[in-house]
């Protein structure tokens, strides 16, 4: 029918979700269908369920609450370094969770420096063990994440309204009731499932904070399964459990908030008139003041822990980061392979069932995928030879959940904007997809490829499950350094490893825009 | 699924064809790390064997019988190197692994009489601190004590298993009792070693659930003699590292020959400064510089592999009840 | 001959119905009040909106079913008629061939275009560095080299000055005059239709009506009409 007709064709779309959907169904099957006669769950299971709820809950509500004031200070002030420090508040997003743990303990820990000035204040040392240690770690990770979501939403905002509500001479309340809060309830719900969802697979996070097996988490009950148990059928079905509550909270996010992302663009200047008394001013520079110290504080512990040894490192880190480098890369272009297909699909208002698939990769317990890929590939190939390939395919899907909301926003108004001229001129999907699409979306495919990257590059990922003597990423070689007892060296390499997660962040974000034509 | 195991099947012929054999060694990734053993061995075995070692890494112990269990009949590796005793019982119970026939001198403080597996290295359990700060002398007394520790999950990691068998070797029935005794001194529990070793050596704790001979890493390596081992009275946990023979090996001789190799001087006088354990046979040339400042238990601790396999299920509910108070 | 044979034509709740034909060559106005189905016309002869009953044919040949892309139609929409990050001229070239690198002669071709709708020499300007109405001019350009049996103007040059969109018109008078091209447009405004467009075709009451000549309808119009015109 011709009222169906589209500029593009929605089946790469859907292979790639079907790819997408296989690897992570695939993996969970094979290692379920691998399973012998285990003892199904446990109390003990259902205590780590209660516990990854609670604590995911805690983390997702207390992230956008503190997001909140940090974004709305962050939409109505113009300051020096506005666009740097944005920037750099997305690290702890990207930082390996041993690393970040450890950069945490030097402010937050016993013997931190917030400890060093309570102690001289004659109070006690910060109790940072326990339930609110997790939250206070996962806000650590998700604060940027859910900040910038809020952000976007924010300057989504026709520049119209303001100046309409300049002309009303509205009041802050006025102003919440009209503008704000009309934005908030479009963004909170996606950014509260998101974070959410991010925090349900936490474990080595969850365990160090949370002070002991109080803080069992669902990703630790399938490791536990696995490992001392052997139970994979167990294994599976925990893994299971966490996609499905993934899955109804990405359906749930969805629903209440269609259409919003994260898209580029947040430097765009915005001329406000609102927000010019002092105690506005004042409570700004607070949020924004805090949100800084908090993320940056415990980089910089990173940066100093690491800055000494990082001339001595040993040659075969510097042999690992180029392997991380390329596993990076080759999860990029994965990542772009899967998400612009996908995207184009749900642009093309197709994606409910796309969506979903790419928001699975969120929840997909990375044990369980490498196991089951392991189980998959064993019998075709060596899996020790396609240790990087699946390394850098797994850190693909992983990372596909963010991609799509960079890119589903900008999909979606290229073709609203294009596709009828498109129809009209006769021009093929393969000529719409190269000659306007993907130009037109430049800036976000930078913006995203340039987090794949980053994400890749600082996760472990399941090269521990695969990794041959010779190959290893840095990651595991901090991790191997860290084994070696060479704290020094594991701390240089952290650094490293946290240096070139930006580099490669930064190069990608910024070829994007540099190159993107209006 | 048959015709996948057939396309194996020729994988596995092509490489028997070539040249030189291979023998492959399945062990865990501190190992194989260019800071372990791996290299130096693979290139000293290399030197005598005709042949080609290859060491695959695969995280911890645990994580290295899984993936045999997982690999079953058809797994590519000839020798499994890196099991411990709380292990045994379950690698046994699998009937992958081959009887052996190594004899050699022991330098264990336990005698040894394994048809299975051949000890390779050993070490004690130990709690590390600070050589200028005075550690409690018993668990009784630590967790009188105000001294903050921090130990590993015995569900992911090998050393946090080797507490709790230490606890139930030492006490028994009593083990729950010193348990929560221990909780408040705990003030975080890892995933692995290495996490709990970092929080250690960044303050975040008084003392770490470690190995007696984690001193003569500082010492030797760093020249730093600030770290020691709390000697405890009840005796100390002992860790002792098996390898064995897979039944399915298509090169049993050269496995054989690989078996006897580690236990010989050339595999011997590697372990003690790269593994930071105690060898199983002491070599010709005696232990490293450094080794005989370490502390030498009063009392050797080690349950039997069917003890410890038979307690540890109970021994991890007790923990868990004790600790998730 | 264009030719509505029984059709239906839905948008959501609304409904068209048109039974008319238009004789290949006129200048049709669509002219109606305001959401009576103008755009919604024009959008089922391009492909847009597929219609639920009867069928449309072009010189006999049934396009009912045809893609958009497949009709013999080129279309002009209010706004989004460049893509902004081509240029000029390549925005004409799609025109000829939607897809890759155009041959020497068809860049001829293009440039032919731009000279005649009087933007020689900005080929490779961006559509942002163009003022709106010689982005019109850009657009007719590739109208210009389709080389499409129908023009539809969908307003697009609601958004011009009145003596800009007046030389907009007479331009399209003159290029439809060169090609011989039949033109349908949607106007608002009765001295367009005045201007160019020797019929025009009433919608109204979601009906629309046969063609009648433009001057008749506008100084003689029905209850439904006069009403909108004031």
């Amino acid at each position: 029918m011709a009222e169906r007709a589209q500029p593009l064709s929605a089946t790469p779309g859907r292979a790639a979700a079907f790819v997408v959907a296989a690897v992570i169904l695939g993996t969970l099957l094979a290692v379920a269908w691998r399973a012998e006669a285990g003892r199904g769950l446990g109390p003990s299971d259902w205590a780590a369920l209660r516990f990854t709820l609670v604590q995911a809950s805690l983390s997702a509500v207390l992230s956008v609450a503190l997001g909140i004031p940090v974004a709305r200070a962050l939409a109505r002030r113009r300051f020096p370094g506005r666009r740097a420090l944005i920037a750099l508040l997305g690290a702890p997003f990207i930082l390996p969770v041993i690393v970040a743990i450890l950069g945490l303990l030097q402010i937050f820990g016993r013997s931190g420096w917030l400890s060093h000035l309570t102690v001289s204040l004659g109070l006690p040392p910060v109790q940072i063990y326990g339930l609110h240690g997790v939250v206070l770690a996962h806000v650590f990770f998700n604060l940027p994440l859910a900040t910038r979501l809020i952000l976007q939403a924010w300057q989504e905002v026709p520049a119209e309204q303001f100046r309409l509500a300049a002309q009303l001479n509205l009041g802050p309340l006025a102003m919440i009731r009209l503008i704000e809060w009309p934005v908030l309830r479009r963004s909170c719900p996606g950014a509260l499932a998101v974070v959410f969802a991010i925090c349900l697979t936490s474990f080595a996070v969850a365990l160090t904070l949370g002070g002991g097996p109080r803080a069992t988490t669902l990703e630790l009950a399938i490791y536990q399964a696995f490992r001392f148990d052997f139970d994979l059928g167990r294994a599976a079905m925990l893994s299971g459990i966490q996609l499905l509550l993934t899955g109804c909270t990405a359906l749930l996010a969805l629903r209440l908030s269609r259409g919003d992302g994260f898209a580029s663009g947040l430097d765009r200047a915005l001329q406000r008139w609102d927000g010019k008394s002092t105690l506005a001013k004042g409570l700004d520079t607070f949020w924004i003041s805090l949100a800084a110290l908090f993320l940056l504080l415990p980089l910089l512990a990173i940066v100093l822990a690491g800055v000494g040894g990082l001339t001595t490192l040993p040659s075969s880190v510097a042999s690992a980061a180029l392997v991380s480098v390329a596993t990076a890369l080759g999860s990029t272009v994965i990542l772009l392979l899967l998400a612009l297909p996908m995207a184009a699909a749900v642009a093309l208002g197709r994606g409910g069932l796309i969506e979903l698939c790419g928001i699975l990769g969120l929840a997909a317990s990375p044990l369980v995928i490498g196991t089951g890929l392991f189980i998959l590939i064993r019998p075709v190939a060596d899996p020790f030879m396609l240790a990087l390939p699946v390394t850098a395919l797994v850190n693909a899907v992983m990372a596909l959940p963010f991609a799509l909301r960079i890119l589903v926003p900008q999909a979606r108004s290229v073709v609203a904007r294009y596709s009828r001229l498109a129809l009209s001129l006769d021009m093929s999907h393969r000529s719409f997809a190269t000659m306007v699409l993907l130009p037109r979306m430049r800036a976000q495919i930078g913006f995203a490829a340039g987090l794949a990257a980053a994400l890749s590059m600082g996760d472990l990922g399941v090269i521990a499950l695969f990794a041959d003597a010779e190959m290893a990423t840095l990651p595991l070689q901090i991790y191997r350094l860290m084994g070696a007892y060479r704290m020094q060296d594991a701390n240089a390499a952290a650094l490293l490893l946290l240096i070139l997660s930006m580099a490669a962040f930064w190069l990608l974000d910024r070829g994007g825009r540099r190159h993107a034509e209006l | 699924m048959k015709h996948l195991i057939f396309a194996a099947g020729i994988f596995g012929a092509t490489t028997a064809i070539a040249d030189v054999p291979e023998l492959t060694v399945y062990t865990y990734d501190s190992f194989v790390s260019d800071w372990g053993p791996g290299p130096q061995v693979k290139e000293a075995f290399e030197a005598t064997c005709g042949c080609t070692l290859k060491l695959v890494g695969i995280e911890d112990g645990a994580a290295l019988l899984a993936r045999v269990r997982l690999e079953g009949t058809n797994t590519d590796a000839d020798v499994v190197l890196g099991l411990d005793t709380n292990l045994i019982t379950v690698a046994k119970g699998t009937g992958l692994f081959a009887p052996h026939a190594i004899v050699a001198d022991y330098t264990l403080p336990i005698d040894w009489a394994d048809d299975t597996f051949v000890p390779y290295d050993w070490g004690y359990f130990a709690f590390v601190h600070n050589a200028d700060t005075p550690a409690p002398t018993n668990f009784k007394a630590l967790a009188d004590s105000d001294t903050k520790i921090v130990i590993q999950d015995p569900r992911s990691s090998t050393p946090g298993l080797g507490l709790l068998m230490w606890v139930k070797a030492a006490y028994g029935d009593e083990a729950p009792m010193i348990w929560e005794g221990l909780s408040d001194n705990i003030i975080t529990v890892t995933k692995g070693w290495s996490e709990a070793y970092g929080l250690f050596l960044e303050g975040e704790a008084d003392m770490v659930l470690s190995y007696t001979t984690s001193p003569a890493y500082h010492l030797i390596a760093e020249e730093d003699a600030s770290k020691a081992a709390a000697a405890f009275d009840e005796g100390h946990y002992m860790q002792v590292e098996v390898a064995a023979k897979l039944a399915s090996t298509d090169q049993p001789d050269l496995a054989d020959q690989f078996l006897a190799f580690m236990v010989s001087d050339a595999f011997q006088t590697i372990i003690p400064t790269t593994n930071w354990m105690y060898p199983a046979v002491t070599p010709a040339s005696g232990l490293p510089d450094g080794f005989d400042t370490l502390i030498t238990p009063e009392k050797s601790l080690l349950l039997s592999a069917d003890e410890a396999s038979a307690l540890r299920d109970k021994a991890l509910d007790e923990w868990l009840n004790a600790l998730s108070r | 001959m264009l030719n509505f044979e029984a059709c239906t034509i839905t948008n959501g709740d609304f409904t068209l119905h048109a039974n008319l034909s238009i004789p290949r060559g006129a200048r049709v106005a669509v002219i109606g009040p305001s959401g009576s189905g103008k755009s919604t016309l024009l959008e089922a002869i391009a492909g847009f909106r597929g219609v639920t009953s009867g069928r449309i044919t072009w010189q006999g040949r049934d396009m009912t079913a045809l893609p958009p892309g497949k009709r013999p139609v080129a279309m002009l929409f209010q706004d989004g008629n460049l893509f902004a990050h081509l240029s000029a001229a390549q925005n004409v070239g799609l025109g000829l061939r939607p897809t890759s690198r155009l041959t020497p002669d068809e860049q001829e071709q293009v440039s032919a275009a731009l000279t005649r709708v009087g933007l020689e020499g900005m080929g490779t300007r961006k559509p942002a560095q163009l003022s709106g109405g010689q982005q019109s001019r850009v657009a007719l350009a590739r109208a210009l080299v389709q080389r499409r049996d129908l023009l539809l103007l969908d307003e697009p040059f609601a958004a011009l000055g009145p003596a800009l969109k007046a030389e907009m018109l007479d331009l399209v008078a003159e290029l439809v005059q060169e090609t011989g091209a039949t033109l349908l447009m949607v106007s608002h405004d009765p001295n367009d239709a005045r201007r160019i467009a020797d019929q025009a075709v009433l919608v109204a009451d979601n009906q629309a009506h046969d063609p009648v000549p433009t001057l008749e309808l506008l100084d003689n119009p029905p209850a439904a009409l006069r009403q909108y015109l004031g």
